[in-house]
């Protein structure tokens, strides 16, 4: 792995890119694309439904070739040393590249030889994933019957086979219930902690949040913003705390109460009894919120902290909407939508 | 957690060969774990051997004489050949959907295997169908009275043939990959096993109609093995009937060559 010295400080990196450049007619699917990921770090690739997050990681992968622009991988040129990458590398796509028919088992098995394994090393390192990602009561089933959390846990297992330096994941959590997405985040952090890099895309910010050492904000093929997620939050501000009280006739007298207390300005809607008052990031918010709220004896019928989302993300960052909406099909982003939208502010 | 990140264990290089065997074994699993599809597969043409032979066959006069059961037995045969292509083209639609595709491209393994794997899965299961075919045509009174190296000669130019149209396949399946596509093959390759003289002899249409029915390369595979079968061939001459074993070797070359490269370039189109 290549050290690079910057004039502050001497880092590893697993992965570098500098302009890379990918069109497909006149969608300029990565328009300067940079990036270094730190050796043994978790980085998060963050942006919405065609920012070129997955052009991103198949160049990487070198599943396609890139215009312009360079990269290496766990110190490989993409260009000149393709098969050597792709020694190194693990890919976790979009969709789970697996066989269906074949059992968990099988599929590892079939991976591992492919990987270069003889069949009796094959068959040992598959029982040891299967364990690993608790898959080992599935692994005679066929893929076809497992659910989607274990879907994905098998399809990052066969990633595994030969411990990449560099694991790409690309939206790994697409799809899933929030159970088979807490079972995948805990796969991606037991990853890391073995010394393996990881690449994740993902269009949610808490996602990245959860996972990521640092995060990159994607957007046009470019990336928009890079930061730790607390720095990221910290240019995004923190949240909204909203109260929705229980007596519609002490909203004014809440909302300065709470004003004071919190020091921002607190915005008050009567229709829904509610006050909504703009929190900085990792404050103790809603610890004061409740005081406040006790000492003044007003009841809460329900209290909230909303978190930005990511189209507030983009908002922030850019001034100017995603290059595509964010709203995929599945439930978990639904609520995000209905959530972000309940949180327009009323005059 | 256990991590076996010290223990990389003896790995073998990169060896095309193995590789395509491992993809093949896969598809042979397949047969295993899920039989029915395969099953169906070979139930379908012992059902067209038995519908032409039986529900049609008694109708149909071959043209110079001879048994219609064993005229139409080289003909389902090559039909089955055919066929093949429709597999072909869904397994590589199916896998560049999955993205099993793509996650073999992401392995250090040699390219051509993901193509030569499929080859040695499907040739196998086209051999597997012949065979097939061959013991229900000899229960319902196929006749061969050809000798063993002619016989031996006509399967192998009908696999030749399912060779060629192989790389058709992975052609249409890697350039042409949604679901469409794959139904209109499904449907597209009904016309072409049937313009030809598979069920009929050309002689008995139209005269413009039994051109194309002669031409269709098809047809060459199914008379040369006729002739080596020693069946009747329905044919009154001419310089295909006469040429027939060499037209049967020439016309999948053709159709090698030309879809071959076809196929190369499609794959590596996959990384523009």
């Amino acid at each position: 792995m290549p050290t690079v010295h910057s004039p502050h400080q001497s880092l590893t990196y697993s992965l570098i890119a500098s302009g890379l450049q990918k069109s497909y007619g006149d969608t300029h699917a990565l328009d300067g694309f940079d990036l270094r990921v730190a050796a043994g770090s978790i980085h998060g690739l963050l942006g919405p439904n065609g920012a070129g997050k997955s052009t991103a990681v198949s160049a990487l992968c070198t599943l396609i070739d890139v215009d312009d622009g360079s990269a290496t991988v766990a110190g490989l040129d993409i260009r000149s040393s393709g098969k050597q990458v792709r020694e190194r590398i693990g890919l976790v796509g979009q969709a789970a590249a697996l066989d269906d028919i074949l059992g968990g088992r099988q599929n590892l098995v079939m991976f591992g030889r492919l990987f270069g394994l003889r069949s009796s090393a094959a068959r040992a390192r598959a029982d040891e994933l299967l364990h690993q990602f608790g898959l080992t009561d599935a692994a005679e089933r066929p893929v076809s019957t497992y659910s989607g959390g274990m879907r994905r846990r098998l399809d990052i297992a066969a990633s595994l086979i030969r411990t990449p330096a560099v694991l790409f994941l690309d939206e790994p959590t697409t799809g899933l219930d929030p159970r088979g997405r807490n079972e995948v985040w805990r796969a991606v952090r037991q990853i890391a902690e073995s010394g393996t890099t990881v690449l994740l895309t993902t269009q949610h910010l808490d996602e990245a949040d959860q996972l990521a050492d640092r995060i990159s904000v994607m957007n046009h093929g470019r990336v928009i913003a890079e930061g730790t997620p607390k720095q990221l939050k910290r240019r995004l501000g923190g949240g909204r705390i909203e109260v929705m009280l229980e007596d519609g006739t002490r909203l004014t007298e809440a909302a300065r109460l709470l004003g004071e207390a919190l020091g921002t300005t607190a915005v008050v809607d009567d229709y829904s009894r509610t006050v909504t008052l703009e929190v900085p990031p990792g404050g103790t918010g809603l610890m004061s919120v409740v005081r406040v709220l006790d000492g003044a004896a007003l009841t809460a019928d329900d209290i909230a902290l909303r978190r930005p989302t990511l189209d507030e993300v983009f908002l922030a960052l850019t001034d100017m909407p995603p290059a595509a909406s964010v709203a995929d099909s599945s439930p978990d982003s639904a609520d995000r939508t209905a959530e972000s939208a309940d949180n327009k502010e009323t005059p | 957690m256990t991590t076996t990140q010290d223990v990389e264990p003896e790995l073998r290089r990169s060896n095309a060969l193995r590789e395509s065997w491992i993809i093949t074994q896969r598809d042979l699993l397949h047969w295993v774990r899920q039989p029915a599809g395969p099953i169906f597969n070979l139930l379908f043409s012992i059902m067209l051997l038995l519908m032409f032979g039986f529900l049609f066959g008694g109708a149909i006069e071959v043209p110079g004489g001879g048994d219609y059961i064993s005229f139409l037995l080289p003909g389902m045969l090559t039909l089955a050949m055919l066929f093949g292509l429709e597999s072909t083209m869904l397994a590589m639609t199916t896998d560049a959907a999955k993205g099993i595709t793509n996650r073999f491209r992401s392995m250090p393994i040699s390219s051509s295997a993901i193509v030569l794997g499929r080859s040695g899965a499907d040739m196998a299961s086209s051999v597997l169908g012949l065979a097939v075919l061959f013991g229900g045509g000899l229960l319902i009174g196929w006749q061969i009275s050809g000798e063993v190296g002619a016989v031996v000669l006509a399967v192998f130019l009908l696999l030749w043939l399912r060779f060629a149209l192989l790389w058709v396949g992975i052609f249409l399946g890697l350039r042409f990959r949604g679901a469409g596509a794959t139904a209109a093959i499904q449907v597209l390759v009904w016309p072409v096993g049937f313009l030809s003289n598979l069920f009929v002899a050309p002689e008995t249409m139209p005269g413009w109609l039994g051109a194309v029915a002669e031409w269709n390369p098809i047809s060459a595979t199914a008379t040369a093995a006729r002739e080596l079968f020693g069946n009747p061939t329905g044919s009154m001459g001419g310089i295909l009937a006469d040429n027939a074993v060499l037209m049967a070797a020439l016309w999948p070359l053709v159709i090698t060559l030309v879809f071959l490269p076809l196929s190369a370039r499609a794959y590596r189109k996959l990384r523009a």
